[in-house]
């Protein structure tokens, strides 16, 4: 018996997420021969990658197809191997991708999947714990499947090495029909700009609805722009249209991961709280010294973001002023 | 064009999410419910298209009898008419969801005709399992693409937009098609009071589907310990700001 | 975390805006060292404050909620947080119609003004977006407006934290409260103890709560206003200010609606009662808005939707204009409507400040710190004294059944009289099976059921012809009967027996018991063994605080017996007088006695007939009382009255009422003894004899003097609001009470009209007349007077009015209708020189 790990390639190689799903089985079924399915990538390249992270065997799947994001094709591939392996169980990282193609996985298979696993035991029936609720809420459930189906939340383990050798390569060029061959990206458009996008910000700066108007956000753009950051917002904002859905931060918006996150007059509801769990540090800046984010906050300003905000971008200015003199 | 909306009925939750006493579920005698934010947005795009290319939408939700409030919000912003899979309080896992659309969808379609468009959510906010829309579009045979948050009608083919870092990635499928959408697809309208009226008098066709037994069993639920910091107070009002300016400094932000 | 004192002078718990005020104004008179508390966060702690509508019509048909408000929208506009927008109760009905010219003469009688009523056509014109074909006119007060409650609040706060007498602590729950031998002694939160004497519950719907953790009741129900909130409105979208056009009253539906910035507000009071209980309201880490925004209810408000459609199209019709926002807002509703103030009778040191609206808050605020620091308020609270519920309206059931009658009349068109349907039959006197059979016809007083006139008198009628004014007018004739003043008049001609079994009475027992009494009463009670008296209790500015009568039984023995509806009040104040020492003990014997009363020319041939004790004039004088022997029963007579005529209160124990009934009403029926109403005992009778009643004439608002009540000569020993009173006798009084009759009842239609009370008395020319402090005359009784042929009103008039002969009006349902001062003090108009009680 052996598990599969459908792995998403990524410009360098192979994502974060994959990766955590590799160690994720390893520690599910220790001691079982790991297998990984890639889709159109470079095999000589990312076979030390994969090996080095305890993959035995790299399955790539060939076709024009996979040349981009086609998720049927991907699980067509997933499926025509697993029908050549002995498997307990076929995994892929918690991504938007990985849920996706595991979901088509058990369409095709009409099998059970359990999303956004945070840990599992071994069965049968096999033993799940997964996320719910954007992370608020976890589930404890039984999966009653023979090959079971399932993804990790991302994060929920670290990605970890061997120091095996390269995986070994098997290629091979699964059956598909046109059917298969619809669902794939036809182009790809570029963000305009080239700003910093929430995502990636090393700082971001967001404000809910103590902002009071789009126009309310004129302090909170100034400092993120200070910072270099992004400029974020809470589900109430969007949904009163004063800033873009782009800016929401939360379980149905943008997951950040910023080196600083500047929470303006947001409250810490679990929907945002949610999409901010990736930053490394968090400063709130609230007039209520017992809203529930001080308790997820790293640092706190005691007063209103009207006051607060543009004090700090006046301080951050006049600390520059004063090193640029001295220099 | 005839459009199918399917959505799901989840509690409003606040601050703090409390459980049943058998941790079966959340304890929603103070919460109100709502449509899962992604599918408000499919109900949003549903209503619009049919505004543009005219024709007729349907909602459809799987849930106990309360879930008619969605129903009926759904018709108040536009739907035409609903669906409604009454079932028990208890909870259905995808699988079985999915299956019981599916033929709901056939018989609809076999007596009404087909649908151009099938709109779900990505994922549900309360189950988040990601797979309802998918294994519909496969038992019915559908092109189905997900996440969207962008869907443009051009004659038969749908052009789809996925966002992704740094940007969109474009699918073009042809009708009909099943597609999942995600917030900020759109910014779905407030029902009007008119609207509210007249969906009190749209129609809701129902039917009680049998549940299968759950093959991703649900035991209960947990809520995760939350890592509680003590949050280090740099002062109050605008007199804080030089010991942010020095916090900046430290993190190295301020270059 | 915030820090608290480990002592205060009183601890206020709840920041709204109640609270806020409360210790604001504790401050303001002067007490140092007050805690604030609140669970929630500051400056919106997630009670009812939070999602109030913050607007506020100043005209209440009740004087005492009108007085409140006019000094919070003074105290509002002090803070800057009111502006105004006018107001419009709009009538859909002829009946509206009707109702609000009767809200304009509690406008007068109250005095707010300007007021007036609008056309239909006045109405669009200020607020365009009206369908007028829909109303039939509206009631318009120019002072309407809207208040930031929550600024307010935190402008009170900020106030007295920076003046260094007031400590805030938000997020601050209490989780115990300490009491000591009946007092205050501490309570215990979650950031610490404070020890203090005084605690005051300003918990809004959490109010029942706290008391109860004291062992004290505050018997008010968490209940939902359903409100939505509709937007963007284009004819609003150049709106700069909150509120720019008039708030509208669409009172025949139970609604209203609101422009508040771009948007429409629509609230409604029209939907099913939904109460909850004080424990099922989440904590604010479960509550998704705020723990008393619950969820809508869809259903429940879908009748309004039709309504508000019906009533502003242009807008609510819009299929652009949104529903935003829609809550299930939590408020608090009392059994009788009005609000909970002052000192607990089970906890002393426990006050109470809930079932307060936004409207009235700081007012509230103000008048209970008075009652706390002064031993009064500058307005009379009797009405929404905590003190005033019976043990029965304490319960869940009877609050919730209340409330829930209630809910719907909350723009409802109340009959001065109206009777509640909810929960009655919970007090029976002996006697009710007697009165059933009588077809007695039952009005409730502090639960108990009491004949207000009896139909099988419907006979008396023929009898008295035209003696009887029959009233012609629908309105008039509500809640009343002809048969009424047929009563009255076999009374005054024969004899009637009453049921006055509702009366509360408080034995005084103990070496300390004179003092005791002394100290409360204005009267001497250092009376022979067997004597009655009549006596005013004063607060201590010489203000009425209660009227009733005291027979001493022993040395160390008296009976206080007092009315129902306001016995729970006066038993309090009692109590509150009890000596330290325990020299002197208060019980309760209202449920050990009946009373069965007995007036009229023939009273003595009855009583005689029955006992063969002497109760012959001089044998048993006027205003005293023994015990006699009445067949088998050993029943405590009373002779006094306050229907003007001979006769006696009978006192038995309960159990043995139905016998004494029976031996009265077959001795009596010879004599022509009729069964007689409350009808009779608390309107008819005593207006002929100029008689007042507490709550009515008598309010600490006015005194002994104006009242035209004080004794003589004033006795040496020390009681409460001597030294007042002392000087009230010196000044000229600012008013005086005065009897006046009806000249001229016909209206405009030819109709005659019939005021029923609280109407305001006017020159003839129409002017309102205010006396040298500031107060309207109105009409604190009116009543037929069928032995003198007229409709009889009360009202305190200034000193120049107050003249026998003088020529006023009164206004009533819009129309101005003639009267005389007929008695200008407390001469009776009946019976001038008394010799019917003195036979």
């Amino acid at each position: 018996m052996s598990v599969l790990v459908l792995c998403e390639r990524r410009s360098d190689g192979i994502d974060e997420p994959s990766l955590q799903a590799l160690a994720f089985a390893r520690a599910l079924y220790p001691g079982t021969s790991v297998h990984a399915l890639a889709c159109g990538v470079a095999a000589d390249e990312v076979a030390p990658l994969l090996g080095a992270y305890g993959v035995e065997t790299l399955h790539v799947a060939e076709h024009e197809v996979f040349d981009t994001y086609a998720p049927h094709a991907v699980a067509r591939a997933a499926v025509e191997l697993a029908g050549r392996l002995r498997l307990h169980a076929l995994l892929a990282g918690g991504s938007e991708q990985g849920n996706e193609v595991v979901a088509r996985v058990g369409a095709l298979l009409d099998l059970p999947f359990a999303a956004n696993c945070v840990a599992a035991e071994a069965g049968p029936p096999l033993r799940v714990t997964r996320v719910r609720w954007g992370g608020s809420l976890l589930e404890e459930a039984l999966l009653h499947a023979e090959l079971a189906l399932l993804t990790v939340a991302p994060h929920a383990v670290a990605a970890q090495e061997t120091n095996d050798g390269p995986a070994a390569v098997e290629r091979f060029a699964p059956a598909l029909d046109d059917a298969d061959l619809l669902v794939r990206v036809r182009e790809r458009a570029r963000a305009a700009g080239g700003g910093v996008t929430l995502a990636d910000a090393k700082v971001v700066v967001s404000a809910g609805r103590g902002a009071g108007s789009a126009e309310g956000f004129a302090p909170v753009e100034e400092l993120a722009a200070l910072l270099g950051g992004a400029v974020g917002c809470s589900r109430a904002v969007t949904m009163a249209g004063w800033r873009p859905h782009t800016d929401q931060v939360g379980q149905t918006g943008t997951k950040i991961a910023p080196e600083l996150y500047i929470a303006c007059g947001i409250s810490g509801a679990t929907q945002h709280m949610a999409g901010c769990k990736g930053a490394k540090r968090i400063l709130a800046i609230n007039t209520d010294p017992d809203a529930p984010i001080l308790e997820s906050a790293d640092y706190a300003v005691i007063g209103d973001l009207h006051d607060v905000v543009p004090a700090i971008a006046a301080a951050i200015r006049a600390a520059r002023n004063e090193k640029a003199g001295a220099e | 064009m005839r459009i199918l909306v399917a959505v799901k009925r989840v509690p409003m939750t606040g601050g703090t999410i409390v459980l049943t006493p058998d941790a079966r579920a959340i304890a929603t005698q103070h919460l109100g419910f709502t449509i899962s934010p992604h599918e408000e947005c499919a109900v949003e795009e549903a209503v619009r298209l049919v505004e543009r290319e005219g024709g007729e939408s349907v909602v459809l939700t799987l849930g106990p009898p309360e879930a008619e409030e969605q129903l009926r919000d759904a018709m108040a912003v536009g739907i035409d008419r609903a669906i409604h899979l009454v079932t028990d309080e208890e909870e259905w896992d995808g699988q079985a969801t999915a299956g019981a659309i599916v033929e709901a969808v056939r018989a609809e379609e076999a007596s009404s005709g087909p649908f151009d468009l099938l709109l779900f959510g990505n994922e549900s906010a309360d189950a988040g399992g990601y797979q309802v829309g998918v294994r519909v579009a496969h038992a019915l045979g559908l092109p189905c693409v997900t996440g969207l948050k962008g869907i443009e009608v051009r004659g038969r083919l749908v052009r789809c937009e996925q966002e992704v870092p740094g940007g969109r990635d474009v699918f073009e499928v042809p009708l009909p098609a099943l597609l999942t959408v995600k917030e900020g697809l759109n910014l779905p309208r407030y029902p009007s009071v008119p609207g509210r009226m007249r969906a009190r008098q749209r129609p809701i066709a129902r039917h009680e589907p049998q549940r299968p037994p759950a093959r991703l069993e649900k035991l209960r639920f947990v809520v995760p310990e939350g890592e509680r910091k003590e949050a280090e107070i740099l002062g109050r009002g605008p007199e804080a700001a030089p010991k942010v300016v020095e916090l900046l400094d430290q993190l190295g932000l301020l270059r | 975390m915030s820090s608290l004192p480990p002592r205060a002078r009183a601890v206020v718990i709840g920041a709204g805006i109640v609270g806020s005020s409360v210790a604001y104004h504790l401050c303001r008179l002067g007490w140092d060292g007050v805690v604030l508390l609140d669970k929630g966060p500051l400056p919106n702690p997630g009670g009812s404050t939070g999602h109030a509508s913050n607007f506020i019509f100043p005209v209440d048909h009740s004087k005492e909620m009108t007085q409140l408000t006019l000094d919070s929208v003074r105290q509002y506009e002090e803070l800057g947080v009111f502006t105004r927008s006018g107001g419009i109760e709009v009538a859909r009905t002829e009946e509206r119609m009707q109702e609000l010219t009767r809200r304009i003469a509690s406008a007068k009688a109250w005095g707010v003004e300007p007021v007036s009523l609008l056309s239909p056509a006045e109405v669009k014109e200020l607020v365009p977006y009206l369908d007028e074909r829909v109303i039939l006119g509206g009631f318009f007060t120019p002072g309407v407006g809207v208040v930031d409650s929550l600024q307010a609040g935190t402008l009170m706060r900020e106030r007295m934290v920076a003046a260094g007498g007031l400590v805030v602590s938000p997020r601050t729950e209490v989780v115990g409260i300490e009491v000591e031998r009946g007092r205050i002694r501490a309570v215990r939160t979650t950031a610490g103890d404070v020890e203090t004497p005084v605690l005051v519950v300003a918990c809004g719907v959490w109010s029942p709560r706290l008391a109860r953790m004291a062992g004290a009741s505050i018997p008010l129900t968490p209940a939902v206003h359903q409100m939505i909130d509709i937007g963007p409105v284009p004819r609003f979208e150049r709106c700069t200010r909150a509120i720019e056009f008039p708030i509208v009253r669409d009172m025949d539906r139970n609604m209203y609606e609101r422009q508040d910035g771009t948007s429409l507000e629509i609230g409604s009071y029209a939907h099913r009662p939904i109460l909850h209980d004080p424990d099922e309201i989440p904590s604010l880490e479960e509550a998704a808005l705020s723990p008393t925004e619950l969820p809508f209810t869809q259903e429940d408000f879908a009748p309004q939707l039709e309504d508000a459609l019906e009533l502003m199209p242009e807008i609510v019709g819009d299929e652009s204009v949104g529903i935003k926002y829609a809550i299930n807002g939590l408020l608090s509703l009392t059994p009788d409507g009005m609000p909970i103030l002052g000192e607990t009778p089970e906890v002393r040191g426990l006050w109470s400040a809930a079932a307060v609206w936004v409207k009235e808050g700081p007012g509230v605020g103000r008048a209970v710190a008075e009652w706390m620091v002064e031993g009064e308020s500058e307005i009379d609270l009797h009405s929404s004294d905590v003190s005033r519920f019976h043990e029965h309206q304490k319960t869940r059931s009877h609050v919730k059944a209340r409330a829930a009658e209630g809910f719907n009349k909350t723009y409802g068109i109340v009959h001065p009289f109206e009777q509640w349907s909810s929960n009655r039959e919970v007090r029976l006197s002996p006697f009710y099976e007697r009165e059933r059979e009588l077809g007695a016809v039952f009005f409730e007083a502090a639960g108990w059921e009491r004949p207000q006139w009896y139909e099988s008198n419907a006979s008396l009628l023929e009898e008295y012809g035209d003696r009887v004014t029959r009233r012609e007018a629908e309105w008039d004739a509500r809640w009343w009967s002809p048969i009424i003043n047929a009563e009255h008049l076999a009374m005054r001609d024969r004899a009637a027996i009453f049921d006055l079994s509702a009366f509360a009475i408080f034995d005084v027992t103990g070496p300390g018991a004179l003092d005791t009494l002394q100290q409360v009463s204005l009267r001497q009670m250092d009376v022979p063994l067997g004597r009655v008296v009549y006596t005013p209790w004063l607060t201590p500015s010489g203000g009425f605080r209660s009227d009733l009568t005291i027979m001493r039984l022993g040395d160390e023995h008296f009976r206080v017996v007092t009315g129902g509806a306001h016995g729970m009040a006066d038993r309090k104040w009692l109590s509150d007088h009890l000596p330290e020492n325990g020299s002197a003990q208060l019980a309760d014997l209202t449920s050990a006695w009946c009373t069965l009363g007995l007036w009229g020319p023939r009273a003595r041939d009855i009583l005689a007939s029955l006992t063969s004790d002497d109760v012959s004039h001089e044998g048993f004088p006027f205003a005293t009382c023994r015990t006699i022997e009445v067949g088998p029963l050993r029943v405590l007579a009373s002779r006094i009255s306050y229907v003007g005529d001979l006769g006696w209160e009978l006192y038995v124990p309960i159990e043995q009422g139905a016998r004494l009934w029976d031996l009265v009403w077959e001795a009596g029926r010879p004599h022509g003894l009729v069964a007689a109403g409350i009808g009779v005992y608390g309107t008819t009778g005593r207006l002929e004899k100029c008689y007042r009643a507490y709550g009515a004439e008598l309010e600490s608002e006015y005194t002994v003097v104006e009242a035209g009540m004080a004794p003589p000569r004033v006795k040496d020993e020390d009681f409460v609001g001597k030294e007042a009173h002392l000087r009230h006798r010196e000044e000229e009084p600012a008013a005086i009470l005065c009897t006046l009759t009806v000249d001229d009842h016909a209206s405009a239609s030819g109709v005659r009209r019939y005021p029923l009370g609280r109407e305001p008395i006017l020159t003839r020319a129409g002017e309102p007349i205010v006396d040298a402090k500031g107060r309207r005359s109105y009409v604190t009784s009116a009543g037929a007077g069928p032995s003198v042929g007229k409709h009889i009103l009360m009202a305190y008039l200034p000193p120049e009015q107050a003249v026998v002969g003088q020529e006023l009006a009164v206004e009533y349902f819009g129309e101005r209708y003639p009267v005389t001062v007929a008695v200008a003090g407390s001469t009776p108009l009946f019976d001038p020189e008394n010799s019917r009680i003195r036979a």
